[in-house]
C-alpha cells in the first residue's frame, strides 16, 4: 500500500457524495484495499485455507500414498499376501507387534489406574513428591529412555548384577530381556496416559454422584460396579487406543531389547538392506492400523463422555490413619521414587563414566568429566548437537507458521472441508515415526512439485521436513487449546473498533494465543532435539542428529560420551517443561499436546 | 447523529436449511433514537444487530447509515461502537488501553487521544482507573469500560448487545439508568439488543418486538404494552390474558364480541383486524385491569379460583371461567377469606381490552 494517499478516500466519505439508492453492493471507491486478501469476502477462508491444504497434502497424505504406490510395484501382490498367510516373518511380525501392544494396554493400564487411584483418592506420606515427579520417565527421549532401560534392568543392566552379588548367585537376577524388556519400556513410558486419563476423570467427577449411590444402599463393590467403571470408561478406553497406538509405533523399545519380529523393526531391516517395496509394505500395514485407531478414537470421544456438571464439594482425599498403614505407604512411596528416577539418574551417573571402563560391573568403576568436554570442544562430537539444533529450530518455525494458521483456521472459519483439514493434522499425529520416514522416503527420493523438483533424500531439508510433519500435531493442539479458550467476540471487538483482519489477528487474538503457541514450540523444539525414530532412516553422515549419534555411540562401546549427549537432551527437555509451566495458561495447552506426543 | 435503515433484509444460515433467522426485517430508526430489539432468544435479534454491526452479511435486502449503504460494507469500516454481551474487553491490555485501541487504529495523535481517553472514563464514572488491569475490575466497571470503548471512537452507531444481562439485579438497573443518561448527553443513535421486557421499557424511545425472526411489531413502549400487535407481542410485554371469544358484529375499528357467560361488549382493534360476524376474535386483557368481586356481582363473569399466590405487593389468582385458559388476575386488594375454591366474579373493563391478531 505505498503512495496510498494519492489513490485512497478520504476513511468517510461524506453522506452527499454517494447517491442515496445504489444497487452496487459496494459504493465506488470503497472496495478493499488489499485486493488478494479481502477478510469478509465468502472467499476469504478459502484463500486462507487453500496453502495449508496444499501443505498437508504435499508432505503428510501425497506421501503417504506414495508409499502405497510403492508397496503395490514389484512384488506388491505377494509382499501384501504375506501378511495375510503363511508363517513368514511379516506374519510373525504384524502379530507379535499387536500383542505387544495389547499387553502394554493390559499393563499400562493396571499401574496407571492404580497410580491415579492412590494418588487422587489418598492422603500419604510422600504423595505431593510422588505426584511431582510421576511423568518423568515418560518424559525421556525415546532413544535415551530405552537406554536408560537397558542400563538398568538388562541381562547387563545395574539390578539384576546389583542382586546377583547380594545373593551371590552365577548369573543375573530377574534380568529382563526380549519381548519382557520391550514390556517394561512400555509400561514405564506410556502408563501416563492411563494415569493421566484416570487422574482428569476422577478430579471431575463429582463426588457427590458417588455418595448418591451409597445414599440409596449400594456397597463398595456395588458402587464401583454401577458408578465408578461406567464413568471411568470414556477415559479408560481413549488411553487404551492411545497405548496401543503408541506401542505400535514404537521402535527404540524392540531396537535396544533386539526384538526384531515387530513392524517397526522389519521397516528399518528392510529399508537398510535396500528392500523399499516390502519396507514400504510393512509402513502401509501399520499406516493402515494407526488410522484405523485415530478414526475409532475420534469416533469414540465424539460419542460420550461423562463430566459431572454440578459445582458440588470438592473431592476430598482419604486419609490414611492406621500407623501401620502409614509406614507402609511411606516406603511404598520412597520405593516408587527410587523407581521413578532411576532412569534418569543412570544417565547421569553413566555420563560421567569412562568410556570402556564399564563392563562387569555392578555400576561404572572410573569417573571423569571429560564426556562433556568432548562432546562440546571436538568439532566432530559437536556437529550432532549443532545439527539436532538447526533442524529442529526450523521444523519448529514451519510448525508454529502453519499450526497456528490451521488451528485459527479449523476453530474459527467457516468453509467445506474444515473436517477434513483436522484429519490431516491427526494423520501427521497417528503416523509412526518409521512410517513418516518410509513416506517421505517414497515420495522425495525423485523430485516431485512439492519439493521444487529436488531431490530430497540425501540432503539436509529432508532431516527437519520430517520433523516438521511429526511435530507440527504438538503446535496444532497447543494453539488450538489456547483459542479454544479465547472469546471469538475479542477479534470482533477489535473489528468493530476499525481494525483490518490482520492487524485484529495480530494484536489481539495472536497475542492472547502466545503462551499456548510459545509452549507448543518448545514441546516440538525438544522432540526434534530428541527425535530419533525418523532420523534413523534418513540422515547422512553430515546431518546425524544428536540421538543418531547416541546409537552409533553405543555400538562402538562409548556408552558414556553417549550418556553424556544423552544428559544434554534431558536437560533441555527439564527446562523446556518449566518455562512452559511458567507460561500463562501455556502449561495448560502444552498438557493437552503431551496427551498427543507418541 | 445519523439514521440507520434496513430494507427487507433476510439472513439465511447455509447450514440451517431453508429456515431463515432474520426474515424480511424493515426497520427504520431515527437519528438519536434509543431503539431496542426485543425478543425471547432465538428470535433473530443478535442476528439483526450483528448485520447492522458487520459481522453478517444479509442474505436480501440492505442497511443503510443515513443515505450511505453499508450492506456489505466490513465491519472495521463501519465506525459503529459496540458494547458485547460479555464485554469482550482486551485482557492483554490496560483499561486505557482497552479504550485507546480505536483511537489508535483512527491514527488520533497521542496527546488528542489521551484527552478523549480521560474523558471518556470520567463520563462512565472510572476516571482514575486507566492503568487498571482489566481482571482487577467488577463486572459493573468492566461493563462501563467497555462502554467508554465504544463511544470513544465517536461512532455514527452505538450498538448493545444484552450488555446488562451479566449483571446483578441491583446493579442491573442503576446501569441501564447510566446508557440511557450517557446516550442521551451524546446524542448517538443507539440500538439495543435485549429478551428483558421490563429493561426494553425502561430504557427504549421505541420497540421492536421479534419472533422467529420476524418483527411482531414496532412502536413506543406506551404503544406496545397498550395496544399490542398479536398475541406473542401481548404475553411477551408484562403478562396478558389472550381470550378466544365469539365475534358478534365487527366495525371499521370496533369489534363487539360476546365474554364468557354471553356479556357483549365492544373492543378497540386495529384496522385491519379482518374479523366478521360469527368469527373467533383473540382479544388481550391485562391481569391487573380485571377487578376481583363477588360471583354474584351485575355484569360479572363468574369462575372458580384454582390457584392463589401472595406476592406481598399484589395477589395472582388463576380463575377458571369454563372453558379456555384460566383467566389470571392480579389484584393489589383481596378480601382475606378467598380462598382456593371459591366462587369469583370478575370484571372485565372494555375500555382496556384490544383485539389482536393470533
Amino acid at each position: 500500500m505505498g503512495g496510498g494517499s494519492l489513490s485512497t478516500i478520504p476513511a468517510t466519505p461524506s453522506a452527499a457524495t454517494v447517491p442515496p439508492i445504489t444497487e452496487d453492493p459496494t459504493p465506488p471507491g470503497r472496495r478493499s484495499r488489499r485486493p488478494g486478501l479481502n477478510a469478509n469476502s465468502r472467499w476469504f477462508p478459502y484463500v486462507l485455507v487453500f496453502p495449508l491444504v496444499l501443505i498437508l497434502f504435499g508432505y503428510v497424505v501425497q506421501p503417504m500414498l506414495a508409499t502405497f504406490g510403492e508397496s503395490v510395484g514389484v512384488d506388491g501382490p505377494e509382499n501384501w499376501a504375506s501378511f495375510l498367510t503363511g508363517d513368514g516373518v511379516a506374519r510373525s511380525a504384524l502379530l507379535t507387534s499387536l500383542m505387544i501392544s495389547a499387553a502394554s494396554v493390559l499393563l499400562c493400564g493396571v499401574v496407571g489406574v492404580a497410580m491415579a487411584f492412590l494418588l487422587k483418592r489418598f492422603s500419604f506420606p510422600g504423595r505431593r513428591l510422588i505426584e511431582a515427579i510421576i511423568l518423568v520417565p515418560a518424559a525421556l527421549p525415546p532413544l535415551i529412555g530405552a537406554i536408560s532401560f537397558q542400563l538398568l534392568y538388562s541381562e547387563t543392566g545395574i539390578l539384576p548384577r546389583a542382586l546377583q552379588q547380594l545373593f551371590g548367585t552365577e548369573n543375573p537376577v530377574l534380568p529382563f530381556s526380549g519381548i519382557a524388556g520391550v514390556l517394561v519400556v512400555h509400561t514405564f513410558t506410556m502408563y501416563p496416559f492411563f494415569y493421566l486419563a484416570t487422574s482428569a476423570a476422577l478430579t471431575g467427577m463429582d463426588p457427590s454422584v458417588e455418595e448418591a449411590a451409597y445414599n440409596l444402599g449400594a456397597g463398595r463393590v456395588r458402587v464401583w460396579r454401577t458408578v465408578l467403571l461406567p464413568m471411568l470408561t470414556p477415559a479408560l478406553v481413549s488411553a487404551s487406543l492411545l497405548v496401543f497406538m503408541t506401542s505400535l509405533a514404537s521402535y527404540t523399545a524392540p531396537l535396544l531389547f533386539g526384538v526384531d519380529r515387530t513392524m517397526t523393526m522389519q521397516i528399518y531391516i528392510n529399508r537398510t538392506n535396500g528392500d523399499l517395496p516390502m519396507a514400504s509394505t510393512y509402513a502401509s500395514v501399520l499406516a493402515v492400523v494407526s488410522v484405523l485407531f485415530l478414526l475409532g478414537m475420534r469416533w469414540y470421544e465424539g460419542r460420550r463422555s461423562y463430566r459431572s456438571q454440578s459445582k458440588g464439594v470438592a473431592s476430598h482425599r482419604r486419609e490414611l490413619t492406621n500407623p501401620f498403614a502409614r509406614w507402609l505407604a511411606l516406603a511404598a512411596s520412597l520405593l516408587a521414587v527410587v523407581v521413578l528416577l532411576a532412569p534418569v539418574a543412570t544417565i547421569a551417573l553413566v555420563a560421567f563414566s569412562e568410556d570402556g571402563t564399564w563392563t562387569t560391573e555392578v555400576i561404572p568403576s572410573g569417573y571423569t568429566a571429560q564426556n562433556f568436554t568432548t562432546i562440546f570442544s571436538d568439532p566432530d562430537a559437536y556437529r550432532p548437537i549443532l545439527n539436532s539444533l538447526q533442524m529442529s529450530l526450523l521444523a519448529t518455525v514451519g510448525c508454529v507458521v502453519v499450526g497456528v494458521l490451521i488451528a485459527y483456521a479449523v476453530r474459527r472459519l467457516d468453509f467445506r472441508g474444515r473436517g477434513l483439514l483436522d484429519v490431516a493434522v491427526m494423520l501427521a499425529w497417528a503416523l509412526p515415526g518409521t512410517v513418516v520416514a518410509i513416506n517421505l522416503i517414497s515420495a522425495f527420493s525423485t523430485g516431485n512439485a512439492f519439493s521444487f523438483g529436488q531431490v530430497l533424500i540425501g540432503t539436509f531439508w529432508i532431516m527437519p521436513l520430517a520433523y516438521f510433519v511429526r511435530f507440527l500435531p504438538l503446535v496444532f493442539r497447543s494453539s488450538s487449546a489456547t483459542l479454544a479458550q479465547l472469546d471469538p467476540s475479542l477479534e470482533e471487538a477489535a473489528r468493530n473498533l476499525g481494525a483490518s483482519w490482520w492487524r485484529a489477528f495480530g494484536t489481539v487474538t495472536l497475542r492472547l494465543m502466545l503462551p499456548g503457541v510459545l509452549a507448543g514450540a518448545l514441546l516440538a523444539f525438544v522432540n526434534g532435539v530428541g527425535e530419533f525414530v525418523a532420523s534413523v532412516l534418513i540422515y547422512t553422515s553430515e546431518t546425524a542428529p544428536i540421538s543418531v549419534e547416541i546409537n552409533n555411540r553405543m555400538y562402538s562401546f562409548e556408552v558414556g560420551t553417549a550418556a553424556a549427549y544423552g544428559m544434554l537432551q534431558v536437560v533441555l527437555i527439564f527446562v523446556v517443561m518449566v518455562v512452559s509451566g511458567r507460561l500463562q495458561n501455556g502449561g495448560r495447552a502444552a498438557r493437552e499436546a503431551t496427551k498427543w506426543t507418541a | 447523529m445519523i439514521d440507520v435503515t434496513l430494507e427487507s433484509v433476510s439472513k439465511r444460515f447455509p447450514r440451517a436449511g431453508d429456515t431463515a433467522a432474520v426474515d424480511d426485517v424493515d426497520l427504520r430508526i431515527a437519528a438519536g433514537e434509543f431503539f431496542t430489539l426485543l425478543g425471547p432468544s432465538g428470535c433473530g435479534k443478535t442476528t439483526t444487530l450483528r448485520m447492522v454491526a458487520g459481522f453478517y452479511f444479509p442474505s436480501s435486502g440492505r442497511i443503510r447509515f443515513g443515505a450511505e449503504d453499508v450492506t456489505n460494507r466490513p465491519p472495521n469500516k463501519r465506525d459503529t461502537g459496540m458494547v458485547f454481551q460479555n464485554y469482550a474487553l482486551f485482557p492483554h491490555l490496560s483499561v486505557a488501553q482497552n479504550v485507546a485501541y480505536g483511537l489508535k487504529i483512527r491514527k488520533v495523535g497521542r496527546a488528542d487521544a489521551k484527552r478523549r481517553v480521560d474523558e471518556a472514563l470520567g463520563e462512565v464514572h472510572l476516571a482514575g482507573y486507566g492503568d487498571r488491569r482489566i481482571d482487577q475490575l467488577s463486572g459493573g466497571q468492566q461493563q462501563r469500560v467497555a462502554l467508554a470503548r465504544a463511544l470513544v471512537i465517536r461512532p455514527r452507531t452505538l450498538l448493545l448487545d444484552e450488555p446488562l444481562s451479566n449483571l446483578d439485579a441491583k446493579l442491573r438497573e442503576e446501569t441501564r439508568v447510566e446508557i440511557r443518561r450517557i446516550q442521551k448527553d451524546s446524542g448517538t443513535t443507539a440500538l439495543y439488543v435485549t429478551h428483558d421486557q421490563a429493561e426494553a421499557m425502561a430504557m427504549s424511545d421505541r420497540i421492536a418486538v421479534m419472533e422467529s425472526g420476524r418483527v411482531r411489531q414496532v412502536g413506543t413502549p406506551q404503544e406496545i404494552y397498550h395496544r399490542p400487535a398479536t398475541a406473542f407481542v401481548a404475553r411477551f410485554i408484562g403478562r396478558s390474558n389472550v381470550l378466544s371469544v365469539p365475534v358478534v358484529t365487527a366495525g371499521p375499528d370496533t369489534v363487539t364480541v360476546a365474554l364468557p357467560g354471553g356479556r357483549e361488549v365492544p373492543v378497540a382493534a386495529p384496522a385491519d383486524h379482518g374479523l366478521h360476524e360469527g368469527g373467533t376474535a383473540q382479544v388481550s386483557v391485562r391481569p391487573e385491569h380485571i377487578t376481583l368481586g363477588a360471583a354474584t356481582d351485575e355484569d360479572a363473569i363468574t369462575g372458580r379460583v384454582t390457584e392463589l399466590e401472595f406476592t406481598g405487593m399484589a395477589t395472582n389468582l388463576l380463575v377458571d371461567v369454563g372453558g379456555g385458559e384460566p383467566v389470571q388476575v392480579t389484584a393489589i386488594d383481596v378480601p382475606a377469606r378467598i380462598a382456593v375454591g371459591d366462587q369469583v366474579g370478575l370484571r372485565l373493563p372494555a375500555e382496556r381490552m384490544w383485539v389482536v391478531a393470533a
